[in-house]
Order: C-alpha cells, then structure tokens, then sequence
C-alpha cells in the first residue's frame, strides 16, 4: 500500500500533479510538515518503510519512481523498486531492528529549533506578516542547513522560485562545500 | 508602558494556537504562571520554561507571537523505537487519512513535493 504526502504549502500546489497521476492510493497534503517533523525527514523525496505491524523496518531513504532526474540526482530508480518489490512479495526480509537503528538519523536540538523556527514562519507569513515571517525563516535554515525541506520548501511560502537562481546559489554553496544534496541509505 | 494590545500573546503549542496573557520586560516575555497550568511564581519567564522542558522556543516578540515545539529527545526517543509515528492528513477531496488505519498492511510512504 502506497500513502504520499506532498509537503506544500497549499493543497493547490499539489493538486495538478495529483490530478494528473490519478491515484488510487491515499494521497494527502501536508502544508504544516506534520510528516517531515514526526520522521525527522530534511528533503523530499523520502521514502519509509513500515510493515504490517506499523513498525519502520527502513528508515528515510531517497527513492525516485523514475530515472527522469538521475542525471542530476545520480540515483538509479530501479535499484530501490527492486529492493522494495523483494519486501513486498515477501522474498526477502526487511533490515532488522538493529540495521534500522543504525541506519536512522535521530534529530538534534537544533533541528527541531529549525523546526520551530520554520512553524512561527509559516504561521507568520499566512497572517500576512511577510517581514516577520522571513526572520524566522533565515533562522530556521541557519540552524539547519541540510534542511531543505525548510530552506527550499519554504522558497514558495517566501515569492522564491524554488527551482530558480536563489535555489542553485544555496545547492551550489552546499554541494560546492562537499556535502551531498540527497543522502540515499548506504547498502 | 503597557496597552492591551501588549498584554498578551499567542502561543502555538505544537499546533494549537491560543491567547495567553504576556509582558515583555528587559528583552523577556514574562508569562502568567497560571497560563501555562505552572504554579508557584506569578509571573515565569518563557524562553526559561521552554528550556526547562527541553522544547524548542520559536518567539517574535514584535509580533507578540511564540510556536512551542517538540523536542529532540521526545521526537529521537519515538523514532528509535521503531513504531512509525502516526499522523492524520487530508486528501485533495478533504478526506482525513490516518496512517494507523492501514496496519496489517506494509505501507510504502512518500514524501514529496511539487517544489
């Protein structure tokens, strides 16, 4: 079973893109990142696993239903489609409780202060305080950076251009300086 | 100098927004104990409280405006225990989800965005 959550700022956002896959799964909206805060999740996409028990059996890992962006991306769809059809049919076990632990990223004080940061932003700018809204949202991105469901989720909120020149100025500063823009699961 | 305006303060617990009577004195928001179901002192600093619960404090004090969150430890303690956490979402129709609802299911969940 499939559930997606679109981390937008408005069901309008996602609609287009829902509308035009017709899902027959759940497909929901997420305009205060309830899922990102609740699974420490810091970039879209990310995927999690959970079994019939509602146990996460592999924690947040990138995965694409498409090669579309792997030219960009570098990640191979296919490989992680495989993985999870050999999970579903039941032909191959999930991580165990200990690989899930040490593959899962815990959140810091500082993450959820972002997070706290970002939420009076977003709070903020739907009342129309704009001026004020963006003071919490450089805070929330200084206090993680490698948040980017904060620092590029937040461009729409803010009249960014999410795809545009402020978005490759930040990719190319966190890239520039050696760190990855995805992080997949090593294995 | 206070007005009325300056008396109070909206305080979002995780989520939940709600009025509570405030001053700001000397760069803190002062708080009525009672407001915050604290006894003892009448009046507690914010900022303080929220650091004695180890949430997070996110404050505009122009804007008389604070979004108290969910702490570190809390959030790290429930993701190491390996239960997905639980959420209810609405659908594009307005229809609310709820992840729990699909146990004895394995669930593919995908966050993504049109951003």
């Amino acid at each position: 079973m499939v559930i997606t959550v679109a981390l937008d700022k408005s069901a309008d956002d996602a609609r287009p893109w829902i509308e035009a896959a017709r899902p027959t799964h759940p497909s929901l909206i997420d305009t205060a990142h309830v899922v990102a805060d609740l699974y420490n999740m810091v970039n879209v996409p990310t995927v999690v696993w959970i079994d019939e028990a509602g146990r996460i059996v592999r924690p947040n890992d990138v995965a694409f239903g498409s090669d579309t962006f792997r030219h960009i991306t570098g990640i191979d769809a296919a490989k992680h489609q495989g993985l999870l059809r050999a999970w579903v049919r039941g032909e191959a076990r999930a991580p165990g409780a200990d690989d899930v632990r040490r593959l899962q990223s815990l959140p810091t004080e500082a993450d959820q202060q972002a997070r706290a940061e970002f939420a009076l932003a977003d709070w903020l700018a739907r009342r129309g305080r704009a001026e004020a809204a963006e003071r919490h949202f450089v805070r929330a991105g200084e206090l993680a950076p490698h948040d980017f469901n904060i620092r590029r989720g937040s461009m729409p909120i803010r009249g960014l251009d999410s795809m545009g020149p402020k978005f490759r100025e930040m990719i190319q500063e966190w890239v520039g300086g050696g760190r990855p823009y995805y992080k997949p699961l090593e294995d | 100098m206070t007005t009325d305006k300056k008396d109070g303060l909206t305080l979002i617990d995780d989520g939940r927004a709600g009025e509570i009577r405030a001053r700001v004195a000397g760069g803190r928001v002062l708080v009525a104990a009672d407001a915050l179901g604290a006894g003892g002192a009448a009046e507690v600093d914010l900022t303080e409280v929220a650091g004695r619960l180890g949430r997070p404090l996110a404050l505009d004090v122009e804007e008389r405006a604070a979004w108290l969150g969910v702490s570190a430890a809390a959030r790290a303690r429930a993701l190491a225990s390996l239960e997905a956490p639980d959420f209810a979402l609405p659908d594009l129709a307005g229809r609310v989800h709820r992840l729990s609802e699909h146990r004895g299911k394995k669930v593919f969940l995908v966050a993504y965005a049109s951003w």
